[in-house]
């Protein structure tokens, strides 16, 4: 049983506390401990021996946890992430941001404006806070292209994560400036880990991410004090660490040869793999296939759209034109593993020990007690035997021409 | 030099960076400047691109209009390619742009306009046994139940005294503007919480269609969900019920919380039906959710001009012009000259002072928006141009609904032009809408009775298929007004894209005339506009909110000078 979202939790209280004062028992609590390791897991990368150790693990961090401010910034983007957050649905938003955090800035849904909200900012940034960060950085023009309260995007940013004991950087935007960043990247945008160098960041990468990943992350944050294991590129594992492909329901018709070749034929009726009008869910690491969307409603491919790789850096650049076949994949049939993992010139990022981000305060000790590297073993996605190594990524600056790669057989 | 300015940035609860600097007179704005703050260059990134693929980059433009920015695209592309949609598909795709209109509003309503309105500390001290007998008075929604007022008052109340106020943090709480007895606010922070939740779910129809929401899919010519009513990983009776189910429950919370809340709320703001009254221009392509590729249909488009609001003057798209006097960019001719949308140019010019800077309307140019104008006429778009057109036409289903609620708060059809009338037409439009979407799912599946369970049309999906050159736009009226893609197409690729968006019709500056935007006109125009304490301007977001400004979409860029492609393939 969760807590009831209708009573806040305060500031001087734990976090146990304030479940205690919510009249659960202690076989609840458990409960619930479990059911946030279920969440946090994604449910496939742990045995269930994994799962006991890791919700007692959770019951003992709630012990010492406090209602932590949250300083949440839109910079250049589109809005997109923060209404995906919205759509969350096991723990929501406003649970979050009612009873279990203290969202002290947030443009779209702080009530004040002007200078009480630039208020908040300065005082919320002042002191120990998580830093969430929506949109990219425009770096061209002396920072003219995004200005908020009179301050370019960078500068607020620089400001706000001075006293951030965590940095989550929340879409693709944030990730590496998406479809600001596309090509020719008119206004020069970047992501946040390209502003904010002294400490590590947190990608949730996507366009937008899905809800859960967004708030499972920050509770995350929240129960532990550091940010969940990640991938080399940031992104949590939890929910990066694998294929769409390798969970797809469509997947069986891939293996046994079965394709769509063109938008609603007879195999689009039967639910055929859509490779061929240009899936790249091979390439793309999310856990779209295992959560789904809203509240495990569908996804893309399940849908009957190809993935269109939102996800992986630089897509709009890279998996596009969208409805090309991926190059390089050989198809169907056995040895799926390996042709996948040798898809030239796609960003098939690859797990590997995972940055830590810790409060500034722990983040000395760990370093001193397990040289920059997290205190349990990242957990590796149980198909992979060896980490495979990164692969330069390469922009698609000149785009094919969508008719020599067309496809439809 | 000139005086020292008040300045709004952020103006928070909207999409996107808007910031506004006023002055005032003995407690009334004398002047206003409504400054857009981002620039993004979305139709520069969409040269050189597959147009089947622009849907997904324009879509980029705004995750809160998420669909009709996709639906205006694909739109333009098969009105360029001369494109035809089957039936079902077309069903399909009102039923999702309808219900991210619904949703889109609702949210609007609850979580970015109503802390104007509502005092959230108040609510603390309300009743919940009154503050039921209330709502049972207006409406008859199950969960309105003094247990769950004093759950929602024990929550608020919890979270505030704890010292950490959250999103509520530096609130004009206790602003004498507030006008709501405790109850009525204890009832609005309920439904608050109630619309989070209703949103999440209603919206599932974009992800059973489109597989996600925020941005879901489409596709030029059709949709991509297939329609088998034997296969499990296709539209299929089940999917077909869940979607039944969330239009019930969409409709339901509409007509039982949103109306009943809204009018409610009104009948204690009625003056703000004389505030903010702004262009008296008003414009539509058709109702809410229309959409079209080429010429909008002459039944619906149409434009109110200099105030006559009840002859409708035929829309043409060849009076539309932008302008760049006061926003940052240059054009070859000049910046006094307008430029319609197949002739635009964007060449940004940043001229503004380096941030970080304490004032922005010193300068002749001030802000990223354009300004679009319509037969040299700032326009307003949005809800209330679409029911006041709707309203002159005398479309009887618009003049009905209008006119009952004009009647219950002892308003004129006038007033709609006004914080107040946008405020309230949005709300009227939705239950419109919430209507039309039983009626387009009963269409969808009479269509399937029918066997027509056609998604896609394979026609000119090969590039092989398109003429050398092609031109086309496409029209729709999204949650804050009217939108137009125009795509131009060279050899497969686009060579040329631009979006003349509700927002750059809305917040646009002042034109080569002096002319200001609707922004700057609801403020400022008609010297009435009341400011009572320029460090908490309540006010002045009452008016900016009832725009519902959505500031990403209307900045943006198009570039007509560098459409040559370098790499060009024949077709």
């Amino acid at each position: 049983m969760l807590p009831t979202p209708f009573d806040p939790w305060t500031k001087d209280e734990t976090f146990t506390e304030y479940l205690v004062r919510q009249g659960l028992s202690r076989r609840q609590f458990l409960k619930f401990c479990g059911k946030v390791a279920l969440l946090l897991g994604g449910g496939a990368l742990l045995s269930s021996h994994d799962k006991k150790a890791f919700a007692k693990e959770i019951a003992e961090r709630l012990n010492s946890a406090k209602r932590p401010t949250v300083v949440w910034l839109q910079l250049q983007e589109c809005t997109g992430c923060l209404e995906s957050a919205l759509r969350s649905g096991d723990r929501t938003l406003e649970d979050l941001v009612l009873s279990i955090i203290s969202l002290d800035y947030n443009e779209l849904l702080m009530a004040p404006s002007g200078d009480q909200a630039n208020a908040a900012l300065e005082k919320a940034s002042a002191g120990p806070h998580l830093l969430v960060v929506n949109g990219s950085i425009p770096t061209k023009e002396k920072g003219a292209y995004c200005v908020i309260g009179g301050e370019s995007a960078e500068g607020l940013l620089i400001k706000a994560s001075r006293s951030a004991t965590a940095v989550v950087a929340i879409g693709a935007c944030a990730h590496y400036g998406c479809i600001q960043a596309a090509a020719p990247n008119p206004t020069g945008a970047v992501g946040v880990s390209s502003i904010v160098r002294d400490r590590p960041v947190i990608n949730l990468s996507g366009c937008p991410p899905i809800g859960e990943v967004i708030t499972a992350t920050l509770l995350y944050y929240v129960i532990y004090g550091h940010a969940p294991h990640v991938d080399q590129d940031g992104r949590p594992l939890f929910a990066y660490g694998q294929r769409i492909h390798d969970k797809c329901p469509r997947r069986a018709h891939y293996d046994a040869g079965q394709f769509v070749l063109q938008f609603d034929d007879e195999n689009a009726r039967k639910g055929y793999c859509l490779y061929k009008v240009g899936c790249k869910g091979p390439a793309t690491f999310a856990p779209c296939a295992i959560m789904e969307w809203n509240q495990g409603c569908s996804f893309p491919i399940k849908s009957g759209h190809p993935c269109l790789g939102c996800t992986e850096r630089h897509f709009f650049d890279r998996m596009t034109p969208f409805y090309r076949r991926l190059p390089g994949l050989e198809v169907p049939g056995t040895g799926v593993e390996l042709t996948t993992n040798q898809i030239g010139g796609l960003a098939v990022a690859a797990s590997v020990a995972g940055v830590a981000v810790h409060s500034a305060a722990t983040v000395i000790r760990r370093q001193q007690t397990h040289k920059g590297r997290p205190p349990r073993p990242s957990p590796l996605p149980f198909w992979e035997t060896k980490r495979p190594e990164s692969r330069q990524i390469k922009r698609n600056q000149s785009r094919p021409d969508p008719a020599c790669h067309h496809e439809t057989s | 030099m000139s005086p020292e300015r008040i300045v709004i940035d952020p103006i928070t609860r909207i999409e996107g960076h808007l910031r506004i600097e006023l002055e005032t007179e003995g407690g009334k704005i004398s002047r206003a400047w409504a400054c857009s703050t981002q620039f993004r260059g979305i139709e520069k990134i969409l040269q050189g691109h597959d147009p089947r693929d622009a849907w997904a980059i324009t879509q980029r433009i705004c995750g809160v209009c998420t669909g009709i920015h996709a639906i205006a695209s694909v739109r333009a592309v098969e009105d360029a390619l001369k494109y035809p949609v089957p039936k079902a598909a077309e069903l399909i795709r009102n039923l999702v742009t309808g219900i991210g209109t619904v949703q889109d509003h609702v949210i609007h309503f609850y979580h970015l306009h109503a802390l104007d309105w509502v005092d959230v500390t108040s609510a603390l001290k309300a009743d919940p046994e009154k503050t039921a007998r209330l709502a049972a008075s207006i409406s008859t929604w199950p969960n309105n139940s003094a247990s769950r007022f004093r759950e929602v008052q024990q929550k608020v109340g919890t979270s505030i005294a704890g010292g950490q106020l959250s999103i509520f943090t530096n609130g004009y709480w206790g602003h004498p503007a507030y006008r709501l007895p405790p109850e009525a606010n204890l009832m609005a922070v309920s439904h608050y919480l109630e619309a989070l939740e209703w949103q999440r779910d209603i919206i599932k129809l974009q992800t059973i269609f489109g597989g996600k929401n925020p941005h879901p899919n489409f596709l030029v010519g059709g949709m991509a969900c297939a329609i088998n009513m034997d296969n499990q990983l296709t539209i299929n009776e089940v999917s077909l019920q869940q979607i039944e189910g969330m239009l019930r429950r969409a409709r339901r919370f509409v007509e039982e919380v949103y109306y009943p809340d809204l009018m409610a709320i009104a009948g204690f703001y009625k003056e703000y039906a004389d505030i903010g009254i702004s262009s008296p221009t008003l414009m539509a392509v058709g109702e809410s959710g229309y959409s079209c590729s080429g010429t909008p249909s002459e039944s619906g488009a149409g434009v109110l001009v200099d105030g006559a609001y009840d002859r409708v003057v035929p829309f043409d798209h060849l009076k539309i012009a932008e302008y760049i006097t006061s926003a940052w960019y240059s054009y070859p001719d000049g910046d006094k000259a307008g430029r319609h949308p197949w002739q635009g140019e964007t060449n940004p010019r940043y001229s503004g002072p380096t941030p970080p800077y304490k004032q922005l309307s010193d300068g002749q140019k001030y802000t990223w928006s354009k300004a679009p104008r319509y037969d040299g006429r700032p326009v307003q778009v949005g809800p209330n141009a679409r029911l006041m057109v709707a309203f002159a036409r005398n479309h009887q289903p618009t003049v009905a609904l209008v006119s009952k609620a004009l009647q219950t708060l002892g308003l004129k059809k006038e007033q709609l032009n006004s914080t107040l009338g946008r405020t309230l037409c949005r709300c009227l439009e939705t239950v419109q809408v919430a209507g039309h979407l039983e009626q387009w799912f009963a269409g969808l599946r009479e269509a399937i009775n029918q066997g027509d369970t056609k998604t896609f049309n394979p026609g000119k999906w090969d590039p092989g298929t398109w003429p050398r050159s092609a031109q086309g736009v496409g029209f729709a009226e999204a949650a804050r007004g009217t939108l137009s893609h125009w795509v131009q197409i060279e050899n497969g690729r686009i060579s040329r894209y631009e979006c003349i968006v509700p927002s750059t019709w809305n917040s646009s500056g002042r034109d080569q005339d002096g002319k200001q935007g609707p922004y700057e006109e609801a403020l400022a125009g008609s010297g009435n506009h009341p400011l009572l304490d320029p460090k908490r301007p309540l006010e002045v977001l009452r008016t900016i909110h009832s725009f519902d400004p959505c500031i990403s979409c209307a900045v943006h860029l198009f570039d007509a000078t560098g459409c040559l492609l370098k790499e060009v393939k024949g077709v």
